[in-house]
């Protein structure tokens, strides 16, 4: 039986990718669950910290925060761009840093530095084989991603945009769209486009400042990038886990065909051989006859 | 009854509480600050403490802040707390530290960004993609 033993082998050895596709897909699937949820969970904060920055910098006009104005030329510009630690979840990161060269390609065109910030070692390993300039980075952000950890990251980045070495800094991320879908994003974050400090109310009332308003308004505006920047890494996973999870679905299902073809030549090879022996004893037969 | 103002407590990564309390008592930077119904508009930033709420016909709640902003308004108080011990001294040695990290992981490379082979590497993985698509739709 020629060659039976090979196929049989290599129907055990995937079924056993099958069987670790299977295992992270549902790893998946959970992680997807509880990323969505703490998503939800950051959503109220960055409400209610852009209604209170959209009141004060309208209530204080005078007070032009270094965040919220606008330089006459962009000389130097920033990309955070957000990607996941790990491998095998589809083309999501591939898709936002293809994005993410097409801006830089036509920034350089228009003459224009750029300092990067790659959240996520995928994007990281990426910026440093290209030879991109890395302000700061974070990898191995993990399942639960923390603000603490997200701090001195993003600082650096806006430290370097208060001291002018670059004049607008640029966020890009997997947007959640559903677990089927998920969208590149790249996105202005600084100077505030002007739209994400707009409201609805009117009110032309202030509050009382403690200590002073300028302080307090520093305070918070550090505290809504921040907030924006946690929203793109919390989003990202979620796309991470819902893209690897329709991945390994894929690979799942490719296993499962390869394995019924597998299976389909090992039985035919079988009744081939058995075949055979039943003419050669046949044969045998005949001429001893 | 008696008046009652409503209060959420929410940071980051997570809301903590949202209700009504008859009166709030957080740990302001000026020193510590009572609210109760219909105090007049306030914004300001609180140190690490406790923030207590007193809830109708309840315990007192007692609520752990690491630092953040208080926004006070006649019928809502807000409280944004941080997940994070917070400090002008502790942010700059974090993003020191951000960058140092950076820099330690840019050395031994050359400066210009190599566009050809940033492109070169993700057509290859989108071929790859691509490739694997289209090997499903044949199976199929």
């Amino acid at each position: 039986m020629a060659g039976s033993k090979e196929i049989r082998t290599k129907i055990k050895s995937v079924e056993n990718t099958r069987k670790i596709t299977r295992a992270m897909e549902m790893v998946a699937a959970a992680k997807m669950r509880r990323a969505q949820e703490r998503m939800r969970a950051a959503r109220p904060y960055a409400e209610k910290i852009r209604n209170v920055a959209a009141h004060l910098s309208r209530a204080n006009p005078e007070y032009k925060h270094a965040f919220l104005v606008k330089r006459e030329s962009e000389k130097n510009v920033g990309l955070i761009v957000v990607t996941s630690d790990k491998g095998l979840c589809g083309g999501l990161n591939t898709n936002l840093l293809r994005l993410a060269v097409n801006d830089m390609k036509e920034w350089e065109g228009e003459g224009k530095g750029l300092l990067v910030c790659p959240i996520g070692n995928k994007g990281f390993g990426f910026m440093n084989r290209i030879g991109a300039k890395v302000q700061s980075h974070l990898v191995g952000i993990g399942d639960v991603p923390h603000v603490e950890k997200l701090i001195g990251t993003v600082k650096a980045m806006l430290d370097a945009y208060v001291a002018g070495e670059i004049d607008a800094i640029y966020l890009g991320y997997n947007h959640f769209i559903n677990t089927m879908r998920q969208e590149p994003r790249i996105e202005q974050l600084l100077p505030l486009p002007s739209e994400k400090l707009e409201t609805t109310s009117t009110a032309t009332w202030d509050y009382i400042y403690e200590p002073d308003a300028k302080k307090v308004i520093d305070d918070l505006l550090l505290r809504y990038i921040e907030s924006l920047v946690y929203q793109a890494v919390v989003e990202n996973i979620a796309s991470e886990q819902s893209s690897r999870m329709v991945a390994m679905k894929a690979a799942s299902d490719n296993a499962k065909s390869v394995i019924s073809e597998l299976k389909l030549v090992y039985n035919k090879a079988r009744q081939a051989a058995i075949t055979k022996e039943i003419s050669e004893i046949v044969g045998g037969a005949a001429a001893l006859a | 009854m008696a008046m009652t103002v409503h209060v959420d407590v929410v940071s980051a990564e997570a809301q903590i509480f949202s209700g009504l309390a008859e009166f709030v008592v957080v740990p302001g930077e000026m020193g510590e600050l009572g609210i109760y119904p219909r105090h007049t508009a306030l914004m300001t930033r609180i140190k690490p403490g406790a923030v207590r709420i007193k809830q109708p016909d309840q315990e007192e709640l007692l609520i752990y802040v690491s630092g953040g902003m208080l926004e006070v308004q006649p019928s809502v108080v807000t409280i944004l707390a941080d997940t994070a011990i917070r400090g002008a001294d502790l942010d700059e040695a974090r993003a020191l530290e951000a960058k140092q990290a950076a820099e330690e992981a840019m050395k031994n490379r050359s400066s210009d960004i190599d566009y050809a082979a940033a492109q070169a590497e993700l057509a290859e993985a989108l071929a790859q993609l691509r490739a694997i698509s289209q090997m499903r739709k044949h199976t199929h």
